[in-house]
This record gives structure tokens, sequence and C-alpha cells, in this order.
């Protein structure tokens, strides 16, 4: 069977791509838009490494297919920073040293980003559950967490 | 393997119907998309329903409420009225993995898998939930609990799909609640899952009680003897043994990898109990 | 020493919170991980795995395979040579090439469900996987034997007919699945048992548990005609991986360059070798690039876990509290090949305390499931929960204080360890007394509430470490370290760098270089890579300060005593300051090319001196009684690291580590059918912490110098898995008041447990 042609838009910029059915969207990124920053952990939907931004909701894109975002609007992390401006989440992860290996810090980036968007005051519990889909195994969470609360309390003093 | 997105019902019918080889529909892809990942299923033809306008839409009738087989349960927890009268079914619907699958899983899909252990189907049970199907001899509702006969059997013929759940009309001082046990606090499949709907009087004597069961055998139960055992009390400690032993006594667990027989029935009669005195102080507040 | 700063630059960057120079990359997705690189023209490999957990391999028909159109090679046990048997370390393990190379691809037996038959490479991942199915392997199925009790016994399921325990007399004749026995012996056990007040026994049981790390094994290779081969593999040890693929392969060192990727997660388990040899060897026959990346799947199928195991633990204390008698039995598993941490397990059982009287026996017994993999501090957590567990039964039988008691036995400086050294500085009273003297530590607890202290070692290692330190035209410092970063080794070398050299922390950049530009380094494990680097870095810059002074000797005339290297700068002193001004590092690289050269450094060491690192550990829990479910709701590490060369890298290792220790205790294990196939292999059945699982992670930075290094370090990363699983143990003790002696202490069983002993309403 032919390959699907896909349009879509991924961190701004109009793509188009040739997937196959069973392609998910995370191939698709990783293989052939090269954008290597989702990652993959476990292709299950259970660790959250490969989490991504779908027309305004926060997903796994190893549970989407490619060819379900013909038409959509895809963000990666490598949308997150504008230009040379960090988005105040990777510069507090930074001075937190909220990563070590850094293999679930994109996931949890784009997952903390889309917390933020809807709650700019978050309690650590709200935090902790919002985050249960992206698994560190570095860190304990215990920096991730305080990164996250203290973003949240600099965007609110603006 | 082929990609189709119909925009009707009556497409995805005809897709489903003709499909020569395994056929599959794809809602939020959650169960899916893993299970051909591991080889489990291998389809030809896939049937993305999403396009289809009445499996999004949540709409009112009837002084209940209509949900589209393929809205999320990231939308369901955004619609405030929807919360506020089913408060179990939402909480079911979002302890469905993580927020990333919370921004894909159904209660169709979540249904339609044929899990056991499916977190939003003793909820809807218990809500006393109708599935409306759509096939190639037309539509027809069927209650939730008839729906999944056992593991991945399905009470479907070829080519139905689930086109929308309907949420039957309440009475005042009337509310639900949905309690599931995992190992962690996220993330896990359900060990136990117990979902209870009541009403009560002004009095506070229950009037009227559904108890969905999950993970404790091969299909979710109903369980009429729990309702009863609760019916005409006012959720007192009596009661609350009878509830128990009436959770206990429906339990045909497995031992498997997230549970023991024992541990199952024992947790399923402890979070019946717990829902349902949840679901008592939220109807008397109602 | 450091430093001290006076112009030049205004600051010292050890021991404060840097930005880690790689950081950048790796907040905005760019830093590339094994499974990010890719090669023009690559093929995609990927590996048949036997479904059997025991099963003689008959034979291996791929002609099928061969034939279909897009697979361009396929590897089985014919294409690598066997390998005489010869023990190499590997990290704190030794292993046996013999065994290396059988693990790689399975040759007279599959061992494990999961060990690697055959492997192909074709133009892509549909084809490949296609290509798998083609190949047709007849099995001659065995009976197995995972449990390492029953693996013990006489007529389990052999593995290796030429398997004879070492370490028993009279020496057997018949082969088993023992692999050795060995022992640590100290002073007279019986007669310390004799003059016992009170002794407690008891027997603990742990499950296999893997390091979990998130990123899967990749591994990507390119050979050219000539046998020149390029890796870029995700690893803690590219050094290691080099020798392995060289010696598996038949391949001159240097004709093999290794590039250790950026690495998501090691704690040991990415210290060996699985696909690199297989895409190496793809490679050649299919004269193209191989890429190969393991599923999750793959991951718990087929990489070194660690040993579950069976410990018994024997004490022997005065009424005062005094110990005065350690017995313990270790019975590890190793996985389908010999080499389990047995050994560590041993020597660190009884290490934190003086005991004058101790004996403890291990053993190290195949069986199978994959072979293990060191995971941090490996085989310690297991004996010394063991050993924690039986210490909080004697405080709570002597009515004696826990910390107390430990504080009385503790060891110290000039204790003599079972195993062997001398203890110098050490900081386990540190510890001790930090925790005693926390806030967490007089908090008030409810009902169904439990408090559990416990403390752990780690003996942490040197071992074969390069630095390079250059100085650019610019004046900058080019850092090569090669010891690849799992965690932040990058902010800390620069830091020290920066110190020595005395030029601000952001003019230092440090990269992981592959092998070809560095003499040999070990592997980054055994919590050596901040110790052993940041001490090459001290070499390498005594060099370049030493050059400088010698150029600055001859452009002012002035002989070596009349110049000194301090505050960035080489200084004239006495009378010759009146004539000349100090020179910064900047300057002379301006004039580098005229006055000499090239300006650098290399420190070339094995590092020895390695400082052990105790920690305490202090954790609340609250079960729920009618499920049986715990909730951690607090818990504080306290660790002596030394000297903190980056504290906020130090803590992360502490909390880390605790979380790591709290998935072992509460809910991590292998589960097997009886058919010996996994039943969990993957995160959703695997169950490992997430974020809503555990609360902050408090941490007290100890810090007792280590004298033996520069700066004071000791190694931090091991040590934090270590105290957990004991301390948890113990909170669930008093929460319940059942002394759980298996772990996971998952619900079932905590809840079992209450039932069986009428404290619950269930």
């Amino acid at each position: 069977m032919a390959k699907h042609h896909i349009q879509a838009h991924v961190n701004g910029d109009e793509v188009e791509f040739l997937c196959e059915t069973e392609d998910t969207l995370l191939d698709v990124l990783r293989d052939t838009l090269h954008l290597t920053g989702s990652k993959e952990g476990c292709a299950s939907g259970d660790c959250g490494a490969c989490s991504v931004m779908l027309d305004g909701r926060l997903v796994c894109s190893c549970l989407v297919l490619g060819c379900e975002v013909n038409g959509g609007k895809v963000e990666t992390i490598e949308g997150m920073a504008e230009g040379e401006e960090l988005h105040p989440l990777q510069r507090k992860f930074l001075e937190h040293a909220a990563l070590q290996c850094g293999i679930c810090t994109p996931g949890v980036l784009v997952a903390s980003k889309a917390l933020l968007e809807r709650n700019n005051n978050p309690t650590e519990t709200e935090v902790r559950y919002w985050l249960a889909g992206n698994l560190c195994r570095c860190t304990g969470y215990d920096k991730i967490v305080s990164a996250v609360m203290d973003t949240a309390a600099a965007m609110r003093k603006g | 393997m082929r990609y189709e997105a119909p925009n009707s019902v009556e497409g995805a019918v005809a897709l489903l119907a003709g499909a020569t080889g395994d056929a599959r529909v794809l809602a939020g892809g959650t169960d899916l998309l893993v299970q051909m990942r591991a080889d489990i299923v291998d389809p030809v033809l896939i049937v993305d329903i999403k396009k289809i306008p009445e499996t999004r839409a949540i709409t009112e009738e009837r002084g209940g409420w209509r949900i589209g087989a393929a809205v999320t349960g990231a939308e369901l927890k955004e619609h405030p009225k929807l919360k506020k009268a089913w408060p179990g079914v939402i909480e079911a619907a979002n302890l469905i993995g993580s927020t990333q699958v919370q921004g894909r899983a159904t209660m169709g899909g979540n249904l339609c898998n044929g899990s056991p252990a499916a977190d939003s189907v003793p909820a809807l049970i218990a809500a006393g939930a109708v599935a409306t199907l759509a096939g190639p001899k037309g539509k027809r509702d069927l209650p939730v609990e008839d729906v999944m006969l056992g593991p991945r059997k399905l009470a479907l013929e070829k080519g139905e799909i689930v086109v929308s759940f309907l949420l039957p009309a309440r009475p005042l001082r009337s509310s639900d609640a949905y309690l599931r046990f995992i190992p962690r606090t996220e993330m896990d499949i359900a060990v136990v899952g117990a979902g209870v709907s009541l009403t009560v009087d002004g009095g506070g004597i229950v009037t009227a009680a559904r108890v969905g069961l999950g993970a404790v055998a091969a299909r979710v139960l109903l369980v009429s003897e729990a309702a009863q055992a609760i019916v005409g009390s006012r959720l007192d400690e009596a009661a609350q043994r009878r509830l128990e032993a009436a959770a206990k006594a429906v339990c045909r667990p497995i031992d498997d990898k997230r549970g023991t027989v024992d541990f199952r029935v024992d947790v399923a009669a402890v979070l019946t109990r717990r829902a349902a005195l949840i679901a008592y102080d939220r109807a008397r507040s109602n | 020493m450091p430093e001290t700063t006076t112009n030049g630059h205004a600051q010292s960057f050890v021991g404060t919170r840097t930005i880690r120079p790689d950081g950048v990359d790796k907040v905005t997705g760019r830093a590339r991980f094994g499974a990010d690189f890719n090669l023009p023209g690559q093929l995609i490999g990927r590996v048949l795995r036997s479904p059997h957990p025991h099963a003689r391999i008959v034979s291996i028909d791929t002609s099928k395979a061969e034939a279909l159109p897009g697979v361009k090679a396929v590897v089985t046990r014919g294409d690598f040579p066997d390998q005489p048997s010869e023990f190499i370390p590997a990290g704190e393990m030794m292993m046996n090439y013999k065994d290396v190379v059988r693990n790689v691809m399975a040759r007279e037996k599959a061992l494990y469900e999961g060990h690697a038959v055959a492997a192909v490479a074709a133009t892509s991942v549909a084809i490949a996987r296609r290509a798998l199915k083609l190949i047709d392997v007849k099995y001659e199925v065995l009976p197995h034997v995972i449990d390492v009790e029953e693996a013990m016994r006489p007529g389990a399921p052999l593995l290796h007919d030429d398997l004879f325990t070492v370490g028993v007399e009279p020496k057997p004749d018949k082969p088993s699945n023992v692999a050795k026995r060995i022992e640590i012996k100290q002073g007279d056990l019986a007669a310390g048992f004799k003059a016992a007040d009170l002794v407690v026994e008891r027997e603990f049981k742990t499950a296999p548990v893997h390091q979990g790390y998130i990123e899967p094994h990749a591994a990507l290779a390119t050979v050219s005609e000539d046998g020149t081969t390029e890796l870029w593999c995700t690893t803690q040890g590219h050094y290691i991986v080099r020798a392995h693929c060289a010696r598996l392969l038949g391949l001159d060192i240097g004709k093999v360059r290794v590039t250790a990727t950026e690495i998501g997660g090691g704690f040991g388990g990415k210290t060996v070798v699985y696909l690199e040899p297989l895409a190496i060897a793809l490679s050649k026959k299919a004269k193209r690039p191989v890429k190969m990346v393991m599923s999750r799947e793959e991951v718990f199928k087929a990489s070194g876990p660690t040993s579950g195991a069976t410990v018994r633990v024997k004490i022997g204390v005065k009424k005062d509290g005094k110990f005065v008698a350690g017995f313990a039995e270790l019975k590890y598993q190793a996985g389908a090949f010999q080499g389990s941490p047995v050994q560590p397990g041993v020597f660190c059982a009884f290490a934190p305390y003086d005991i004058e009287n101790v004996h403890v026996v291990g053993y190290d017994v195949v069986s199978n499931r994959p072979k293990v993999a060191a995971y941090r501090a490996p085989g310690a957590p297991i004996s010394e929960y063991a050993v924690e567990s039986v210490v909080d039964e004697i405080a709570k039988k002597l009515d004696i204080d826990p910390i107390d008691l430990r504080m009385q036995n503790a060891a110290r400086e000039g204790t003599k360890a079972a195993y062997g050294p001398k203890f110098g500085p050490i900081g386990l009273e540190e510890t001790l007394n930090a925790i005693k003297k926390s806030e967490h530590w007089n908090a008030p607890l409810r009902k169904w509430q439990g408090r559990g202290v416990a403390s752990g070692f780690w003996f942490n290692i040197g071992g074969e470490t390069c630095v390079s330190l250059t100085v650019n035209e610019d004046g900058t410092v080019s850092l090569v370290a090669g010891t690849p970063d799992i965690g932040g080794l990058r902010a800390s070398l620069a830091a020290v760098a920066a110190d020595e050299l005395g030029v601000p922390y952001d003019k230092v950049r440090p990269i992981i270089g592959d092998t070809g530009s560095l003499g040999f380094n070990f592997l980054t494990g055994g919590s050596r890579s901040a110790f052993s680097g940041s001490m090459a870095i001290v070499e390498a810059a005594k060099q370049i300060k030493s050059e400088l002074c010698a150029r600055a000797c001859k452009l002012w005339e002035a002989k070596p005593e009349q110049v000194e290297f301090s505050g960035g700068a080489v200084r004239p002193l006495g009378a010759l300051a009146e004539k000349v001004k100090p020179m910064t590092i900047a300057d002379f690289a301006k004039v580098a090319g005229k006055t000499g050269g090239p300006i650098g450094g290399v420190g070339r060491i094995n590092a020895q001196g390695a400082g052990p690192s105790f920690g305490t550990h202090l954790v609340d829990l609250e079960i729920d009684p009618e499920t049986g479910r715990a909730t951690i709701l607090r818990y504080t590490v306290a660790q002596d690291a030394g000297r903190a060369l980056h504290p906020a890298y130090v803590e992360g290792q502490y909390q880390g580590g605790a979380v790591q220790g709290i998935g072992w205790a509460l809910n991590e294990e292998y589960i097997y059918g009886t058919d010996g196939k996994l039943q969990n292999a993957g995160f959703l059945d695997y169950r490992m912490p997430v974020a809503s699982d555990v609360p902050m992670i408090d941490t007290v930075l100890v810090e007792v110098a280590n004298p033996k290094h520069p700066y004071g370090v000791r190694g931090v990363g091991e040590t934090p898995i270590v105290p957990p699983l004991g301390a948890i143990a113990n909170a669930m003790e008093q929460a319940t008041g059942i002394r759980f002696t298996e772990l996971p202490m998952s619900p079932p069983k905590v809840l079992k447990a209450l039932k069986e002993k009428g404290a619950t309403k269930v």
C-alpha cells in the first residue's frame, strides 16, 4: 500500500512527510523529520520520554500514528526555546540541577510546560501527579519538582 | 496495513463490515498501538473514528448526558457540568494511565479493549450507562455491563462500533465514586476497581444504588447483591459489612503478576465500602 | 590544592552550584544519545532471541533470511570465534571472555529467555523484523531453573557441564550450578557467639531487579574494508567496549575508535557489551554502517539485572549493645554465566561495624536468567539490607536507640574491616549524628506510621584515568576526559580545572573524548569518575603550570625560584616584580607559538586512595492496614562526600539512589512464570517509582575529607542505594509490628502478613 502523505505544523513550521500506517508520530519525528529530541524509552506509553503537544494536548508520541496528525499541530522540545532565549523552565532546570543523564528531560520539560500553561500555581502534589507519566531514574524527582514550582513562582511574578 | 478516517458512522461501519482480515477501530490508540508494537495484533485495516462528530460530542439528552465514544479523558475532566453530575465516572476515566495517556484515551476504547481491569467500566456500569452501537443492521442500545463478555470478548458483531454512551438523568441527591487499587500511586493497571452510584432521600437513606466491580472476574461485574445490601440503610456499620460480604461473594479473580486471589477479594470489599461512603457523602451534599 | 584568588579571577568554583556545560543541549533536545546517531546508508540491525529459558541449539538455518531482499547480512555463533577462559575486571566485578562471547551470541545453548541466537542487518525495520521470522532455529528444550536455592540443589537442571565449584574442599568431581564459594574471616566466631548475651538470626530473600535506565542500549558501527572500525554507543566505558569488541572479533585495538554518546542512565548496566560486537560483525559483512537499538522488552529480557538472593545473617551482641560476632551466608544468582556481585556483597555486609569476630560466606550460582550486570554498589544493598534489619531487631530487643546502637559499634578511623583494609578517616559517625540531630528524627508519628534508619557503605575505586587540558589561542581551556558523563561530571571537572588554572569556569570547555583522543580510561563506575578525573586534572594542570613558569623564566631571564604560578598567572617574585608584570594563561596563549608551541598537559594516572563513603538514611512511611499499601512520607539522606565538588550533583546522587532503593524495597521485582519466562518485561508491570510515589528527599552533605585526594573527594554515586532497603524494612516493622524478610514488600505480601497477625480488620 502506498505511503500516506501528511501535512502538519511542527514547532511552527509547515512540514510534509510520507509514512507507513504503522509508523508512530515518534518514529516520524525522529527518523523522518530528524527531530531526535523526543526519545523512545519504552514504545508503550509508560515512560513519557516521547512526550509532545498535539493540538494543544500533552500526549505520548509513541501512542499516536504519524498518519493521524494530518492537518495537526505538533510541538516538541525543539520548539520550546524562543530563538536563543531559553524557556523559564529550561533555565530553572539548569539552575536546580534537575537533570542528571538528561534522557527524560525533554519529556519532563514538555509535560511541565503543559502543566504551567493550565495551572500557574500548582501544589507539589499536583506537580507530582501531573508528571507521574514521566519516568526518571536518576534524580528521584526532587529537583525536578523544585524546578517546576520555582518556575511557576517566577512566572507568576511576571 | 490500511488506515482510513471516515467522517460518518455509516462510513466506519461499511469499512469494518467489509474488511477481509483483522480490522481495528482506532480511537485514542493507547491500547491498539501498544498491541501492534508487541506483535499481539497485526491488523490489515485501521478505522480511525475520531473524525465522526457523534463520537466526539458531549451533549445533554433527556436530562442525562450523551458522551461520544471517542471523547478523551482529558476532555471529560474539563467539562464542568459533567464532573458535577458524575464525579465517579469522570474520576474513573481520568485514572487511565498518565496525563499523556488521558490526553488520548477514551471510554469507548477502554471498554472495547476488553480488559476486565478497565478503569472507566465499573463506574459506567454503576452509573447505569447504556452504550449505543451502530452496525450493518442499524443502531441498537446495550447496557454497558452487557458489552464486555470476557477478556477481549465483546458482544459486538462484525462491523459494529460503539458510537456513544448515555448516562441517565439523575434524581436529586445522587452521586457516584470510583476507587481502584494499584501498588504505586499512578501508572498501574487496576488490581481491583470499584464503582458505586447511589441516591439518598432527604433523611439520608439510600433509595437506589448500583455497584460495578472490575478486575475480580473475567468481566466487569454489576453486583446487584451489593446494591441491595445498602438500599434502605444509612450506610451504617452493619450495612457496610453486608456490602463487603456481597462484594467478596461475587469475586472470581485470578492470581497474576498484579495480585493474588486472596488479595483481590479482600481489597474488593475494602474499596467497595470506601467508594460507597464517598458516593454517599457526595450524594448528601448534592 | 586550589589556587587562592587574587587578580586573574575572583572566585573558586569547586563546591559551588555552577551550570553544567552540557546543560543547554540537554534541555533543548539537542544532546545526542545513542539512538540519535545516524550515518548515511545505514542498515537496521535486529536480534533473534531464544524464546526458551534453557535449550540446546541444535541447528540454525539462516538461508531464507539471507535470501530476503533488503537483508544485507546475518550473523550467528559461527561469526564469533570461541574465546579461551580468561577472567578480566568488568567494573567492580569479574567476567570471563569465554562467557562473554557466549552471552553476546549463544553457542551450544540458549541459557535464558531472550538470549541472542542470531542477528540481521537490513535496509528497514520492517524487513529486519521479517528476516528474523525467517530464521529457522531448532531447539532441544531443556528443564530450566531460576531460583537460587533451587539452582543449588543436587539434581537441579545443569547450565554448564564444565562448571566445577571453586573454593570448596575437596574439589568437586561433578559439575554444578555453584560457580564458586568465597569467604572472609576475622577473629573466632564461635567464641564470639559464646560470649554474646543475645543472638539474633534471620534469613532474607530478595528478588532480581533491573537498573531501569530510561535509555535502551544502542550502537552504530561502521567497518571499512581494511578493518578500521568506528563505533558510537551508549556506554559507561567506551575503552572497555573497544577492548571487548577487539577481543571478540579479532581486531587490533588501535583500529577501533569508539565514541561514547551521551548516555541515558547506566547504573552499572552499561558496563558490558551486548549490541556492539553484533553491530560491528554485521557491518563488516554488509559493508555498510549498522545501527542497533534494543526495545524496552529486550532491555528487560536480555540485559543484566542484578541478582536475586538468599541471605542468612546472625549477629551476637552483649546486653550493653556491643557487637561481638557477625556471621552471614549469601547466595546470589549470577544469571546464565558466573559472576554475581557476591564478593562485594560479602565484603560490605558488616563493613559499617567494628566487630572482632566475623565470618561471611558467599556463593555465586548460575541460573536461567540474563547474566547479571553491575547495579549501583553491586551486591551491597542485598547483604546490608539483611544486616541492617538484624541490627534493628537487636536495637528493639535490647531497647537501645537504633542510632546509638550503630554509633556504639561504628567503624571509625583505624577500624580494620573484616574484608581486609584498615579505614582511614571516615564519616559514618558524622552521618549518624546528622540524622540524630535532624528535625526529621524528632518529628511525631501516628498510628500505622513507622520510622526506620539504616546505614550503608561502599568502598569506591580509582583506576586508570587520563584527562587532557589544552590552552587554546584565546586563553580558553579545552578539557578532554575519557569517562562518560552519566550525571554532571563535566560540571565538576570544569570547576576543578578552573580552580587549578585560575581561569573562569565558563572558559573551560569539557568534552568526553573518543578512544582515539586519550590513553586508556577505565569505565565510569565504582563512583570513580569525579574522584579520578579531578586527580588527573591536578596532574595535567601541574604540567601546564610548570611549563608556563619555565616559559616565563625564559622570557624574563629569571631563575625558577623567582617565579610562581598563582591566581591564574605566572607572577614575578621579589625584585623581579618591579621589572616585569604577571602573565596570565591568556597572555601566554597569545604568544604560545613563539614561546615553545601549544600549551597543554595530560594527566595519566592509575588513581589510588579512593576513600569509602558511608551513609545513613532515615525514612517515615505509613501503611494502609486494609490494603497493605505503603506510602513514603518523609526521607532524609546523610552521606559523606569527602568534598562535594558540585553540591547539587552530589545531592542528586543521594536522591536518585534513595528512590531506586524505594522501588527495590516496595515494588520492583522480576516476575517469572513456571515456564521460566519473564512476565513483566515493561515499565507497566516492572514498577519503578513515579513522581507521585515519593516525597522530597532531604539531604545532608557530610564532608570528612579523604586525605588521599588533593581536594578530599570521595566517590558518592553508589552508597545511596545501599541503606534504603534496610531503612524501609525497619520503618515497616515499626508501622506494622512485622519484620519483613522478603523483598519487595508489595501490598499483597503486607496485607497477608497483617491478616496472619490479626492486625487488620480485613
